[in-house]
């Protein structure tokens, strides 16, 4: 087997599960950087994201594009709300509090999902096309769309973040929510937006993640979402390029050492996690900041 | 003399509850499942405990405690399972032999990930729970996924309360001492802490050190309590738990820790009833402990508001979290 085409094909699957890491880890990344809240719920946002969707196709027969568009906006809803009951009365308490809180959404959707759907897992409608050969190299087109569609949010969240109002009153509190309410910024308003758009994008990371692996269970999202915020950390909490970055990075790595490595050494795929665990910890370590994050000293 | 007078009350109403519960269990009041109960709660206020020492005293994030757990089980029953002694000898051994790995292992990780602070060594530690579970899921000695089977039931009801009130003492001296002082003091204010003259690196490896080995104590009881272990039991949620406990306790307060061990506990069990929708009420009463906190609703308070303070001379006491701000 030529070695130089199963890399490259890894690559292109790391890529693949990357974007969709990546979808995950804005989320994070931008509820943190106004909140500072690790919002452990996001994973399972993810999952109700693929759930919601997989009841549009099966139920009302409704084609991906609408199911996924209204599968998104009714994943906005519910992290705005999610926020409003869960996470505002906790913001002035300490951080600790406000985990805890997201661990109980994150217990009360997987537990309500597990009673409305069952536990066991239910095969996801993927599109059945074609995949591409080139050369020998073999792409799927779930796997363009998915790197398709990702990419092309990414670059909408940036522009939305660098040019509109909203997006700059966003940067504003995320830099100092104070000044930026003194300035006249609702703040309020900004992390309900924030929680809007993450939740949106993790659902649509649930239905690419879905699609992927063409099935969906109550706790899919447990595993992609702690991977997706390892992700986050690993390209600089809070900062959207960073998650991106750590997202592909992530995923890349991940296929390589399931897919690549495991042509030389047989067991890399149990290993696999526990590799990209220590890659974690050596970023930090090096970086405490993340990879593209910018070391803050403290001060006195 | 008063602190004399309170230790003696402490200790005579420990000894009282003892006899209480043993008198239950040889008359069969409380039968085998509850004793079992019972001896799950005691394991879980020994891991609350020590992760006080660190998330609440120290006011670090740990969130791969359940690792430094799972390193004093295995080890522990690894001992029982191949040391030919009697019992009263060769599970004390057991016991500080995975509570020493533990220890051990936590100051590994301790050295280089106590360099970095708050939500990422929160996520550092999470990263190292995780390694130690996928490595004793591949290693051969601990029998990978399958986990092991058959370690000696040693945990009975008597050993574990003896073995809770010795840590919980332990714990409860540390922190009144010169030691548990300096480790308060770096939570309050790291950098003055320095200044001070204290050498704040040593003190949270010490921490660090002294939580994971009282974990390896914990996780020793829980392998001689449950006689079968995998790796999966100590996952990155069971850290949470015993986070979930050290929180709803009001961190940094032992006695807080202890009472939210066991309500918890008993809640779990209480709740266990309604079979599927356990999860859904246990997360909802958790979502709503927290705002309640939050917003400093306490059972005092609520009891007032109905006029039923005073019938009850209720004496609630506010707890009052010195946890980090921001």
């Amino acid at each position: 087997m030529d070695y130089g085409i199963l890399l490259m094909q890894q690559i292109l699957n790391g890529l693949h599960i990357g974007s969709i890491y990546a979808l995950i880890a804005l989320g994070y990344t931008m509820v943190y950087g106004i909140v500072k809240l690790i919002n452990f719920a996001h994973g399972d946002i993810m999952m109700v994201g693929a759930y919601i969707a997989f009841m549009m196709i099966t139920a009302f027969n409704l084609p991906l594009p609408i199911a996924i568009i209204i599968s998104m906006a009714s994943c906005a809803l519910i992290g705005m709300g999610i926020e409003k009951v869960a996470y505002k009365p906790l913001r002035n308490a300490p951080r600790m509090w406000a985990l805890i809180t997201a661990i109980g959404v994150s217990f009360f959707l997987e537990t309500l999902f597990t009673i409305l759907f069952g536990a066991s897992s239910k095969p996801f409608p993927t599109l059945s096309l074609a995949p591409i050969q080139i050369g020998a190299l073999q792409i799927s087109q779930i796997m363009m769309i998915s790197i398709g569609l990702s990419v092309f949010l990414m670059i909408a969240l940036e522009l939305f973040i660098k040019e509109t109002k909203l997006g700059k009153a966003m940067r504003a509190a995320s830099e100092d929510a104070k000044a930026a309410a003194l300035m006249g910024i609702s703040v309020n308003k900004t992390i309900s937006i924030a929680f809007a758009i993450g939740s949106a994008l993790g659902a649509i990371g649930g239905i690419l993640f879905a699609m992927a692996y063409p099935q969906i269970k109550p706790l899919m999202g447990v595993m992609p979402g702690l991977k997706a915020f390892i992700a986050a950390v690993l390209g600089g909490i809070g900062i959207l390029p960073g998650a991106m970055l750590g997202g592909f990075l992530l995923g890349i790595i991940e296929s390589i050492t399931k897919g690549f490595l495991s042509a030389f050494w047989p067991d890399a795929s149990l290993w696999a996690d526990a590799i990209l665990f220590l890659i974690l910890i050596l970023v930090l370590l090096l970086k405490p900041a993340g990879i593209l994050g910018k070391n803050v000293r403290e001060k006195v | 003399m008063k602190n004399k007078n309170k230790s003696l009350i402490i200790l005579g109403s420990l000894l009282l509850t003892y006899l209480f519960l043993m008198i239950g269990l040889s008359l069969g009041m409380i039968n085998s499942y509850f004793s079992g109960v019972i001896v799950a709660i005691l394991i879980n206020v020994i891991m609350a405990s020590s992760l006080t020492l660190v998330t609440g005293y120290l006011g670090e994030l740990v969130l791969g405690h359940a690792g430094f757990m799972a390193v004093g089980a295995y080890t522990s029953a690894l001992i029982t399972m191949n040391l030919d002694l009697s019992a009263a000898l060769e599970f004390p051994i057991a016991l500080l032999c995975g509570g020493a790995f533990a220890a051990f292992i936590g100051i590994l990780i301790g050295i280089p990930a106590l360099r970095l602070r708050g939500d990422y060594l929160g996520i550092i530690t999470l990263g190292f729970g995780e390694i130690i579970r996928i490595v004793l899921n591949n290693l051969k000695v601990t029998n990978g996924a399958k986990g092991l089977s058959g370690i000696p039931s040693y945990s009975n009801f008597t050993v574990t309360f003896f073995v809770t009130i010795v840590i919980v003492t332990a714990f409860y001296l540390l922190i009144k001492s010169r030691h548990g002082r300096a480790i308060i003091a770096i939570r309050e204010n790291e950098i003055a802490t320095d200044c001070v003259g204290i050498c704040t690196f040593y003190y949270k490896t010490f921490a660090f050190a002294i939580a994971a080995f009282f974990a390896g104590i914990g996780g020793g009881l829980y392998a001689h309590y449950l006689q079968v272990l995998s790796p999966s039991s100590f996952g990155f949620l069971n850290s949470i738990e015993y986070l979930i406990i050290v929180v709803l306790g009001g961190m940094g307060s032992l006695s807080g820790t202890i009472i939210a061990a066991i309500v918890l506990g008993v809640l779990n069990e209480v709740l266990r009833a309604f079979s599927e929708y356990r999860m859904l009420i246990y997360s909802l009463v958790l979502i709503s402990m927290m705002v309640c906190k939050a917003k400093g609703i306490t059972v005092g308070l609520i009891l007032d508001k109905l006029g039923l303070k005073n019938k009850l001379k209720f004496r609630g006491k506010q707890n009052i979290s010195i946890g980090k701000e921001g």
